[in-house]
């Protein structure tokens, strides 16, 4: 099974395996871990599961779509890797994933 | 089981409950806690029961909140199909339906809101539905088909997101809505309009300041729907989507403050320091609107989950959120920030006929009270800034699509 690694703003790492086909978001409140509140439940209307996907995994997790990319673009803590998690569906390609949480979801 | 080993009892295992449970481990709490929930399903999501659950495109374990290996991982005890009938606050100690009963140290109240009833003659029949859980949406999926008629009373956000997806499954719909406009109660008129001809192209009937006399009904099943002017509208079936009533009689029983809803403060205490309550059975303070409110939504249930949970694992206080809400219908996002009390105006932003647009509510002293985006979400995103820094902006400002919002929220 493909495995990500949640950081926390605080350093806290989270490894946990990940079924394909579940987003990222679910991976997190699967699992208990903080920081991605996911608010809408992965319908793309919050803006509350943003992360920073590592550099190193950013082209495999595709492109930020329309909507995804305005919501973003209003995120007072917005880097230009960050991505909305639950936008993000696990594959093989991404075993190894790593993201890293801001302070705050809102 | 002596109270240092009754832990915490969450009565009701919604969307508020079940996120209550996820924080209350996350923040730090080691002791037992115990998931407690009429239904025999593990907390789910409902906002999918009359979207995707209704046209079958989302599965029971998209709509589960977390899978049930979460609840073991985390030593979360749920007992589920399972009913609170009495509070006995000095003993601290629930009474359930099964006739047992389970010791609480704290308790946390998340038991929700009813669909509201019509009262009318009718109500019984067959046929006669409201969309509350996952049994409901089932009930309703079950007669939407091609060929086959609902009658909608209530034009609110249930309503119409049904009768949106009953047009996707090619069964016709009827809204009788009592008000001069749909969302009446919820919306501004530029929204409602909107909304009007948008589900009036799809094909949806919609019968304004109609008001329902009774359910007619042939061999016990819902046949039509009577109004008061003598009209007779033919139907398969009936949804009632009139709103919902917060689920406080345990908490009124037992002497706890309430008046339309459990009342709370902002760490979602009631005033019962032992005793918190989240979600819609609650009417909670609105610190950036100054009065309080009964807020039905998932963000709601998830910040006073979080506020619950902070209080008692003695961490700060979360950040106060602005209230938010969104609905789908057809391939319109609506995404609402805020509450407009007491609105003095309303600036369009965009262009309604191109169907992306967000509408203003201003207050006298052009403070941004609420935004209702539609396919609009960076006006959604920057209306929620506005909202929460209770920025004031001039409408002319507003109103211009040139002008980036960002400028003016961040």
């Amino acid at each position: 099974m493909p495995q990500v690694t949640y950081i926390e703003h605080n350093g806290t790492e989270h490894r946990i395996e990940l079924e394909p086909g579940r987003s990222v978001m679910q991976g997190a409140l699967d699992n208990g871990i903080p920081g991605i509140d996911a608010d809408c439940g992965g319908e793309c209307a919050c803006a509350t599961c943003h992360v920073y996907v590592d550099e190193a995994w950013l082209a495999k997790c595709g492109t930020a779509g329309e909507q995804e990319a305005s919501m973003l673009s209003f995120a007072a803590t917005a880097e230009p890797n960050s991505r909305l998690s639950c936008q993000i569906t696990m594959s093989p390609e991404l075993d190894g994933l790593v993201v890293r949480m801001p302070e705050a979801q809102h | 089981m002596s109270q240092e080993e009754a832990g915490i009892v969450i009565a009701g295992a919604g969307h508020a409950g079940g996120s209550a449970a996820a924080f209350l481990r996350q923040y730090g709490w080691k002791a037992p806690i115990t998931l407690i929930g009429e239904e025999a399903l593990l907390p789910y999501q409902r906002p999918p029961l009359s979207k995707a659950w209704l046209k079958r495109e989302a599965t029971a374990d998209n709509l589960a909140l977390r899978p049930g290996r979460f609840y073991t991982q985390q030593a979360i005890a749920t007992r589920l199909g399972t009913r609170v009938t009495a509070i006995d606050r000095a003993a601290r100690r629930l009474a359930l339906d099964d006739g047992t009963t389970v010791p609480y140290d704290r308790l946390v109240l998340a038991t929700g809101a009813s669909p509201r009833r019509l009262g009318l003659p009718g109500e019984a029949l067959r046929g006669v539905l409201a969309l509350r859980s996952a049994s409901d949406a089932d009930a309703l999926a079950a007669i939407l088909a091609p060929g086959r008629r609902l009658a909608i009373i209530g034009g609110g956000y249930i309503g119409l997101e049904v009768a949106a997806s009953a047009r996707a499954l090619g069964a016709s719909a009827v809204v009788i809505e009592r008000e001069a406009r749909v969302l009446a109660r919820v919306a501004g008129q530029a929204l409602s309009a909107f909304l009007e001809a948008r589900h009036r192209a799809e094909g949806v009937e919609l019968l304004l300041e109609a008001a329902v006399e009774a359910i007619e009904g042939e061999a016990g099943a819902a046949s039509a729907v009577l109004l008061r002017d003598g009209r007779r509208i033919p139907c398969d079936a009936v949804l009632v989507g009139i709103g919902a009533v917060p689920n406080d009689a345990l908490a009124v029983a037992c002497g706890l403050e309430a008046g339309g809803g459990i009342t709370v403060d902002l760490a979602a205490r009631t005033s019962d320091p032992l005793i918190h309550a989240i979600g819609d059975c609650t009417r909670r303070p609105l610190p950036l609107y100054g009065r309080e409110a009964r807020l039905e939504s998932v963000p709601n249930a998830i910040e006073q989950a979080k506020q619950a949970a902070a209080d008692i694992c003695g961490r700060a206080a979360p950040i106060p959120e602005v209230p938010w809400f969104w609905s789908d219908q057809y391939d319109l996002r609506l995404q609402i920030a805020g509450l407009a009390f007491d609105p003095a105006e309303a600036v369009v932003r965009g262009d309604p006929e191109g169907g992306s647009f967000a509408v203003f509510h201003l207050a006298a002293d052009h403070r941004v009270l609420a935004v209702e985006a539609v396919n609009a979400p960076a006006d959604f995103m920057a209306g929620r800034i506005l909202v929460s820094k209770q920025r004031q902006v001039a409408p002319n400002l507003l109103r211009d699509a040139a002008m980036p919002l960002k400028d003016l929220a961040i």
